[in-house]
C-alpha cells in the first residue's frame, strides 16, 4: 500500500465519519462501486476460467483417473487418452531450455548489473527487453526457416558424429524435435532471466560487495561468491517465471517439434508438448472424451504454471525483502 | 495525436464494416484434401454472385466434422465420411441430420525426397504398411528395392511424415492400409486421426508437403495436387489387379467406376483398393457436409444454388488442380438429392 | 604463478565471459530483426497491404484483411483490457482494503500466468460455443482476458507512485475522492498509464494461439463483428507452415509488419515513460 497513514483509503477520520447518503451525493460511493465492480469482474473472470477447465474435463478426468498421467498412449480411434508423451515433452523441451538459457542469462545479468557502466546497463536492458516483446509467432517463423535447416544440416550431424554415442544424441536428424523446440524456448526466455536477476542483483546492498573487496577478493570472487549467493534465491525465481513461461509456449514449440507423441531418450527425436497438441486438436476432436482429455491437459498446464509461478514469486519477494533487512538503516 | 489514431482506427472500421455490408457470408471449415479446388471454386462463384461470399477454412476434415457438428460453421468438408456414431451425434445435437455431397474425386499420393532419387518408385502394400508401421526403416529394404530393379536406393533411415491434425486424407490412407495389411488393421485402424507408430507430424496437407520437401529420406501422404504443385516425386502403388499404377486423372476415375453404379443414397462409399485394371487403389471421393436444415433461407438457397454449379460448371476447373470429374452417375443421383436440403 | 595472479586472471576470464553472454544475448534480437528486414522487406509492397489473399496455389495477393482483422480484433481487446485494467487499478490504489486488494492482485496474477492456449479454451467454452460463431467478438474477448492483468498491475504501480502529498493536499481543499482521482492523481500518473496500455497492446498484438479457436480464420473481408477474421499472427503462422514459396514470403513480410509495429509500440512506450515521471527509480 503507497501510505502508512489511513487519511485516504477511506477508513479514516476525514472521510469515514460522513454518512452514506453523504458520500454518495459526492461521488465518492459511486465511483467506488464502480471501480470495485470492474476489480471484482477479474477475480470473477479467473474462477470462471479454472471452473470451466474443471467442468470441462470431468469426462476424461472420471474415465482415466491418474492413470491420465502415466498412459503413453494417445488414440483418438480407440478413445485411449494418456498425457504423458506431453508431459514428458513438455518437460524435456523446457529443461533444454533452461540448461541453454540459465548459464547465459544468469551471465549477461551479471555483467549488466555488475559490470557494465549504467548507461550501457540500461541501453543493453532496453533491447532486451524488446526481445522479450517479440511474439512467438515470429520465432516459429525463424525456427523453420533458419534454426530447422541449420540444425539438419549442420549442428545435429555435428553433434552426432562427435557425441552420437549417447542416447541424447542417437537417431536421425530431423531437423524439427525436441532439441530445436529447446532451443528455441532459449531464446525466448532469456530475456526474462537476464531482466529479472538483473533487478535482483542490482538490489543487493553495496556494502556486500565492497566488503567482500575490502577483504581482497577479485572483482569475479565478491560477485559470484557474496553477491549471487545472496540473490540466490530471487535468480531462482527468475527461473521458475522463464520455466513457466517456457512450459506454456504455444507456438513456436508446434512448428519446430515435430508434432510426434513419442517418448524417446534422443533429443533430435520429433515430440509434442502440452501447448503444441492442444493448439493441433482441439478445433478437431470429435467426440466429447477426445475434447475432455485435451482440456484436461489444459488444466494440467494450467496448475504446472500456476505452481511455478506462485514459487518463482515467493523467491523473488524473499530475496528483496532479505536486501533490504539485511542493509544498514 | 492519440486521439487522432483513435478517429482514424474508428473510421477505418466503420468504412471496413460499412462496405462489407450486404454480402451473404457463408462459412465453411474442413478437409485440406480439396482446399485448392474449394478456394478456386469460391472464388469463381464470388465472381458470379458478388454478393455471396463463401468462407473457408481449411483445418482438417476432422474439425470439419466437428464445426460442423458443433454449429459454429455453416457446412464442413471431409475426405473421410462421417461414421455412424457422429452422424447419430448430430442427430441428436440438431435434431435434423447431415448429408453428405461428393465434389470430386482425388487421389492420395506417397511422395518422397530422396536425394539422388528422381524416378517414380514402385511400392508394394507391404512395403507401405511395413514403413508407416515403422518396421521397414532403410530404403533399401528389400521389401522396396524388389520393385524398383534399376533405381538405386541409398541405405539411409525413412523419415516418416503424417498429419498431426485430424484428416480425411489420412482417413482414405488409413483404409486403404487396413485393407491391405491385417496388421495395420488391428494395430492402428482407420480414422481421421490415429495413433501413428513412427513418423514426424505436419499440420495440413500443406504442412506435410512442407516437411517432405524440406527433410531429406523422408515419405509422406498427400492428395495428388500437393506433389505436382510442388515438384516433388510421387510413387506408384499396386492395385488389387497387380498392376503399378501412377495417380492421375484416368485412374482415380477408373477406381471410382465400379461405385457410381452402386453409390448407395448417402453417398458414403470408401473406393479405396478398387478392383479394376487401371484403378489407383488410394483413391477417393471428397464430400461437402451440409446441413439437412439451414435456418437462415438466404444461406440455404446460395448453398443449393452453389452446390448445383459445383456440380455442372464447376467441374471444369478439376482437372488443371489434378482432380478427377465426378462420374455422371454420381453427378445426376446428387442433383437430384439436392432437394433434401430446406 | 601467484595464487593472487591466478585469482585475478580468473576474474578477468569470467567477467569477459558474461561480456559475452550480454553480447550473445543482445545479438539474437539484431539477427532477428536483420533476418524479417532482409527476407520481408523483399516482399513488402501495395499490394501486400491491399490485396485479398489469392486462391491456395496461385502466387500474389495480399494480407490486407489480415491486418484490418487484427486492427478489429485489438480494438475490442483494448475495449475490455483497458477499462477493467484500468478501473480495477483505482479501486486496488484508492479503495480498496489490503484483504480484497489482495484478492483482486492474486487473481489477476493468476491470469496473467496463464498460458495463451488455455485462455483460448476458455474463449471458445465461453464466447464461441454458446453463439455457434467463430467470431471477431470471441477473439477480441480472450485478447482482451490476456490485456487485463498487464494494465491492472502496471497501472496500480503507477498509481501508488503518485505521493501521498498530492492526495491529501487535495483532501485538504475540500475535493472528494473520485474528484481527488479524476483531477490530481490519474492526471499525474498519466504517463505510466499510457505505457503500461501501450505494453500490454503491444504483448497481445502478436498473440496467436488464442485466435485459432476464437477468430479461425477469412479469405475475405470480415463484416461486423460475429463473423471469423484473418488476422496476421494466424495468417504467419498458416502461410510459414505450408509447402508454396509465395506463401513463405507471405509470411515473412507480415512477421516484418507485425514484429515493426509491436517494437515500434514498445518503443514508444518506454520513451513515454522515460520523459520525466514522478516515480524515482528504486
Amino acid at each position: 500500500m503507497a501510505t502508512s497513514t489511513t487519511t485516504v483509503h477511506g477508513a479514516g477520520p476525514l472521510v469515514g465519519s460522513r454518512s452514506f447518503l453523504s458520500k454518495l451525493r459526492e461521488g465518492d460511493e459511486i465511483a467506488r462501486m464502480i471501480t470495485f465492480l470492474f476489480a471484482a469482474s477479474v477475480v470473477l473472470v479467473t474462477l470462471l476460467l479454472i471452473f470451466e477447465l474443471w467442468q470441462d474435463s470431468a469426462l476424461a478426468r472420471h474415465k482415466f483417473g491418474l492413470h491420465f498421467f502415466v498412459t503413453r498412449v494417445w488414440d483418438p480411434i480407440f478413445d485411449q487418452f494418456g498425457a504423458l508423451p506431453f508431459i514428458y515433452g513438455t518437460l524435456v523441451t523446457a529443461s533444454t531450455a533452461l540448461f541453454i538459457a540459465v548459464p547465459l542469462g544468469i551471465g549477461a545479468a551479471i555483467f549488466l548489473a555488475e559490470l557494465a557502466p549504467a548507461r550501457l546497463s540500461d541501453a543493453l536492458e532496453f533491447f532486451i527487453d524488446l526481445l522479450a516483446a517479440v511474439p512467438s509467432v515470429i520465432y516459429g517463423l525463424l525456427g523453420i526457416f533458419i534454426i530447422v535447416p541449420v540444425m539438419r544440416d549442420y549442428v545435429q550431424p555435428a553433434l552426432k558424429q562427435s557425441l552420437g554415442f549417447l542416447p541424447l544424441f542417437s537417431g536421425p536428424a530431423y531437423g524439427v524435435g525436441f532439441l530445436t523446440a529447446g532451443i528455441v524456448l532459449a531464446i525466448m526466455v532469456i530475456p526474462y532471466i537476464i531482466s529479472v536477476s538483473r533487478e535482483i542483483l542490482l538490489s543487493v546492498p553495496r556494502d556486500q560487495r565492497e566488503a567482500a573487496l575490502g577483504l581482497g577478493s577479485t572483482r569475479w570472487e565478491s560477485t559470484w561468491k557474496v553477491v549471487v549467493p545472496f540473490a540466490r534465491s530471487g535468480i531462482l525465481g527468475s527461473v521458475f517465471l522463464a520455466l513457466a513461461r517456457a512450459l506454456g509456449e504455444t507456438m513456436a514449440v508446434t512448428m519446430v517439434i515435430g508434432n510426434s507423441p513419442t517418448i524417446s531418450a534422443s533429443l533430435f527425436s520429433p515430440g509434442d508438448t502440452i501447448a503444441s497438441v492442444i493448439a493441433n486438436q482441439f478445433t478437431e476432436a470429435t467426440g466429447d472424451l477426445y475434447l475432455q482429455s485435451l482440456i484436461e491437459l489444459g488444466l494440467v498446464l494450467f496448475l504446472l504454471t500456476f505452481i511455478l509461478n506462485g514459487l518463482a514469486r515467493l523467491l523473488i519477494v524473499l530475496t528483496s525483502q532479505r536486501g533490504s533487512k539485511v542493509s544498514p538503516a | 495525436m492519440k486521439r487522432f489514431a483513435a478517429i482514424l482506427l474508428g473510421g477505418f472500421t466503420l468504412a471496413v464494416v460499412l462496405w462489407a455490408q450486404g454480402a451473404l457470408l457463408i462459412t465453411g471449415a474442413g478437409a485440406t484434401f480439396p482446399y485448392p479446388i474449394y478456394s478456386k471454386w469460391f472464388d469463381e462463384y464470388h465472381k458470379l454472385h458478388s454478393n455471396i461470399e463463401i468462407n473457408y477454412a481449411s483445418v482438417g476434415s476432422g474439425a470439419g466434422i466437428k464445426q460442423v457438428t458443433d454449429g459454429t460453421v455453416d457446412f464442413g468438408a471431409s475426405d473421410g465420411p462421417m461414421n455412424d456414431d457422429q452422424l447419430k451425434a448430430y442427430q441428436e445435437k440438431h435434431g435434423s441430420g447431415i448429408l453428405h455431397y461428393p465434389t470430386v474425386l482425388g487421389g492420395v499420393v506417397l511422395t518422397y525426397n530422396i536425394p539422388d532419387v528422381s524416378a517414380a518408385l514402385n511400392f508394394t502394400p507391404e512395403a507401405l504398411a511395413g514403413i508407416f508401421l515403422g518396421k521397414i526403416t532403410k530404403w533399401n529394404d528389400p521389401a522396396i528395392a524388389g520393385p524398383n530393379k534399376g533405381v538405386s536406393l541409398p541405405s539411409t533411415d525413412i523419415v516418416v511424415v503424417h498429419r498431426a491434425d485430424g484428416s480425411g486424407t489420412t482417413y482414405c490412407f488409413t483404409d486403404y492400409l487396413s485393407k491391405v495389411s491385417e496388421e495395420w488393421k488391428t494395430k492402428v485402424g482407420k480414422g481421421t486421426a490415429v495413433n501413428w507408430p513412427v513418423g514426424l507430424g505436419g499440420k495440413g496437407s500443406e504442412g506435410v508437403t512442407g516437411q517432405v520437401k524440406n527433410a531429406p529420406n523422408s515419405i509422406g501422404y498427400v492428395e495428388l495436387i500437393y506433389a505436382v504443385s510442388n515438384n516433388i516425386a510421387y510413387g506408384s502403388v499396386r492395385n488389387a489387379a497387380g498392376a503399378f499404377i501412377k495417380a492421375d486423372l484416368a485412374s482415380v476415375s477408373a477406381a471410382a467406376a465400379g461405385a457410381a453404379k452402386n453409390m448407395p443414397d448417402d453417398f458414403r462409399v470408401s473406393i479405396t483398393d478398387a478392383p479394376g485394371k487401371n484403378a489407383y487403389p488410394i483413391s477417393t471421393f471428397t464430400w461437402l457436409l451440409i446441413p439437412e436444415k439451414f435456418s437462415d433461407a438466404a444461406k440455404r438457397d446460395a448453398m443449393k444454388g452453389f452446390l448445383k454449379w459445383a456440380l455442372s460448371d464447376g467441374q471444369k476447373y478439376a482437372k488443371d488442380l489434378s482432380y478427377a470429374e465426378l462420374p455422371k452417375e454420381v453427378i445426376a443421383k446428387e442433383t437430384k438429392a439436392l432437394n433434401k436440403i430446406q | 604463478m601467484t595464487s593472487l595472479r591466478w585469482r585475478k586472471l580468473v576474474s578477468g576470464f569470467m567477467l569477459t565471459m558474461t561480456g559475452v553472454c550480454a553480447l550473445v544475448a543482445v545479438s539474437v534480437l539484431f539477427f532477428i530483426l536483420g533476418y524479417l528486414v532482409y527476407h520481408g522487406g523483399k516482399f513488402i509492397s501495395w499490394s501486400f497491404f491491399t490485396q485479398l489473399p489469392k486462391p491456395v496455389g496461385e502466387p500474389g495477393g495480399g494480407m490486407s484483411n489480415a491486418i484490418v482483422g487484427s486492427a478489429k480484433l485489438l480494438f475490442i481487446a483494448s475495449l475490455i483490457g483497458v477499462p477493467v485494467g484500468f478501473f480495477g487499478a483505482i479501486y486496488l490504489a484508492e479503495f480498496s482494503g489490503s484483504k480484497s486488494a489482495f484478492v483482486v492482485r492474486y487473481a489477476a496474477d493468476l491470469l496473467n500466468g496463464v498460458p495463451s492456449i488455455v485462455i483460448g479454451i476458455f474463449a471458445y467454452a465461453l464466447v464461441v460455443l454458446p453463439f455457434k460463431h467463430f467470431s471477431t467478438l470471441a477473439g477480441g474477448f480472450a485478447l482482451g482476458i490476456m490485456m487485463v492483468p498487464i494494465t491492472l498491475r502496471s497501472t496500480e504501480e503507477f498509481l501508488l507512485a503518485v505521493p501521498n502529498s498530492l492526495r491529501e493536499g487535495a483532501m485538504a481543499l475540500g475535493a472528494s475522492k473520485w474528484k481527488t482521482i479524476a483531477t490530481v492523481i490519474v492526471p499525474a500518473a498519466y504517463r505510466g498509464i499510457l505505457t503500461a496500455v501501450l505494453l500490454a497492446f503491444a504483448r497481445v498484438a502478436g498473440e496467436t494461439a488464442p485466435l485459432l479457436f476464437t477468430a479461425l480464420g477469412n479469405r475475405y473481408w470480415s463484416p461486423g463483428w460475429n463473423q471469423p477474421t484473418a488476422s496476421l499472427p494466424v495468417a504467419i503462422f498458416t502461410y510459414a507452415t505450408g509447402p508454396y514459396e509465395d506463401w513463405h514470403r507471405q509470411a515473412w513480410a507480415a512477421g516484418l509488419v507485425l514484429l515493426g509495429l509491436i517494437l515500434v509500440i514498445n518503443i514508444v512506450a518506454r520513451a513515454v515513460l522515460a520523459r520525466g515521471i514522478a516515480v524515482p527509480r528504486s
